[in-house]
């Protein structure tokens, strides 16, 4: 068994600007989460000796983001894995608490991407063999996986369909989400099409918001006023940058990240009592529970079907609506985070889980490009 | 140290010079046989630095495919493909010479060098039945 099982957890979370938060930077809403988070965990800033900061809008994340705190951070990390970097953060937050290279550890994010710029826009730089094409990135690149998950598996557009209904219909129990009204199997496959097969209605929301996470080590923990969440297993993966670089679209690098994740916790998917993950796209959703073992490779459509991952499904996936109707700004990857913490503290409102000790969180970043999971347990799972 | 020498232009710089002459270049390890595409300095993976240039037979087969949705004002809807070469490498291009609905998984297509705002580009269009590929 891994020394990182058990031996962290996350104390405070902490939410701002979700939606629409005209007038706001990304990095003030970048502060306002790091603000709720600390006071979530009964800290305050000069508590932060640890600062891990991604951003689509500053190059030197965590120096921009310790400056505008007022905090002089004695360990930072600004990785850069796109949306999968907070779940990229809390590993590396794990090992830096477990070495003594800081004892409070804040990971932060913010953006304004609706209100800035109104669309979905990459900060990452185009790539040259794919721009000179004109792709609809990241759009197009999740599409042709989508096409190549239908040929070789026969997945439909209404195995997509269900996972944006199911979403939409998380969406409706969690006040905080940004799409809440009814949707329908048939609203999204009248959904005019962005980039074939997907629809507007397959791709997540652009909206504004920012997240937080703080994260002590175990002991420490314990001190704290909420129930602590610990980190019982993490992994990450990148295979490749561009699209065309992926050697089977429909295999992602989360079967590397998760069997790492598994491997650590000791458990596996039949022990999951949810799922958080990265639904940049309805595909995403069908590839990851593939490749995080809860269905076989290429059975995702048929696994989510029924309403299977809504309420009152088998499995529990993105409870809090997820990139497609909760929020998502920019990159998406602190909130499952943060959605897995409320769920396993049992503050989740109308849609708390019953059985909520143990969450597998999923983070994606660039177009399939970089996977990190991470599990998370309560404390009844540190002695199972 | 080694000092690795950096005369002449770069791999990405030979391949777009190679390109503007109406030629179709990518590279080969010549102790390996590993071909490579888009250009690089060593071979993916293991690192052999023993690339040479040679002429990609223009064969290839679509991968993947998606129609780009643009209003008519925006140039309209295109094609976006992945190929995979007989020689085996996979690049992202245009399929061109046929509506995009037309393309499809599986389909042979075969490259054609054109220009496009005043530089070469590299897209690809179907080998029809009976055609030379």
């Amino acid at each position: 068994m891994s020394k990182l099982r058990g031996e962290t957890a996350v104390v405070g979370i902490g939410l701002a600007g979700l939606g629409q938060a005209s007038g706001w930077s990304a990095i003030e809403i970048m502060a306002e989460s790091a603000k709720a988070a600390l006071a979530d965990a009964g800290l305050g800033l000069k508590d932060v000796d640890g600062l891990f900061v991604s951003s689509s809008t500053h190059a030197m994340p965590t120096i921009t983001a310790a400056e505008y705190l007022g905090i002089r951070p004695r360990h930072f990390s600004g990785t850069m894995a796109g949306g999968a970097s907070f779940e990229v953060h809390v590993l590396t937050a794990a090992t830096a608490l477990r070495a003594g290279l800081c004892d409070v550890a804040l990971i932060a994010y913010g953006s304004n991407q609706r209100s800035a710029a109104g669309r979905l826009v990459s900060s990452a730089e185009p790539q040259v063999n794919e721009a000179v094409y004109d792709p609809r990135q990241p759009i197009t690149a999740y599409a042709l996986a989508t096409a190549r998950h239908m040929h070789e598996f026969g997945t439909t557009r209404t195995h997509l369909a269900e996972v944006a209904v199911a979403a939409r219909a998380w969406a409706g129990l969690n006040p905080r989400a940004f799409k809440r009204d009814p949707l329908t199997l048939d609203d999204v496959l009248a959904a005019p099409m962005v980039s074939d097969p997907l629809s507007r209605l397959d791709c997540c929301l652009v909206t504004d918001g920012g997240g937080a996470v703080v994260m002590m080590r175990a002991d420490a923990a314990r001190d704290r006023p909420k129930a602590p969440v610990y980190l019982l297993g993490a992994g990450c993966a990148h295979w490749h940058r561009q699209i065309a670089m992926m050697q089977d679209l429909t295999v992602t690098a989360a079967t590397q990240s998760g069997a790492a994740a598994y491997a650590m916790a000791g458990l596996g998917p039949h022990q999951m009592d949810m799922v958080q993950l990265y639904d940049a796209f309805t595909i995403n959703t069908l590839l990851f529970l593939e490749d995080l073992g809860f269905c076989r490779k290429g059975e995702g459509g048929s696994f989510v079907s029924g309403g299977a991952i809504a309420p009152g499904g088998r499995l529990a996936v993105n409870t809090n609506g997820g990139g497609l109707s909760c929020v998502h700004p920019g990159m998406y990857g602190i909130f499952p985070i943060i959605e897995a913490v409320e769920q396993l503290r049992g503050e989740a409102g109308a849609r708390q889980q019953v059985r909520a000790d143990t969450a597998m969180v999923h983070g994606n970043g660039g177009t399939l490009s970089c996977q990190a999971s991470c599990i998370f347990g309560t404390e009844a799972t540190l002695t199972a | 140290m080694t000092l690795s020498r950096t005369e002449g232009p770069g791999p990405e710089a030979r391949y777009r010079a190679f390109l503007a002459e109406g030629r179709f270049m990518i590279q080969r390890s010549a102790s390996t046989g590993t071909c490579v595409f888009y250009p690089r300095t060593l071979l993916p993976g293991s690192g052999e630095g023993d690339l040479e240039w040679i002429e990609a037979s223009g064969r290839g087969t679509v991968y993947a495919t998606t129609i780009v949705r643009r209003p008519a004002t925006e140039g309209g809807d295109h094609n976006i493909a992945l190929v995979d070469l007989a020689e085996g490498p996979r690049t992202m291009t245009r399929v061109v010479g046929c509506a995009p609905e037309e393309v499809v998984i599986g389909m042979a297509v075969r490259a054609r060098i054109d220009v496009r705002d005043g530089a070469p580009i590299l897209y690809f269009e179907p080998v029809r039945d009976g055609g030379e590929a």
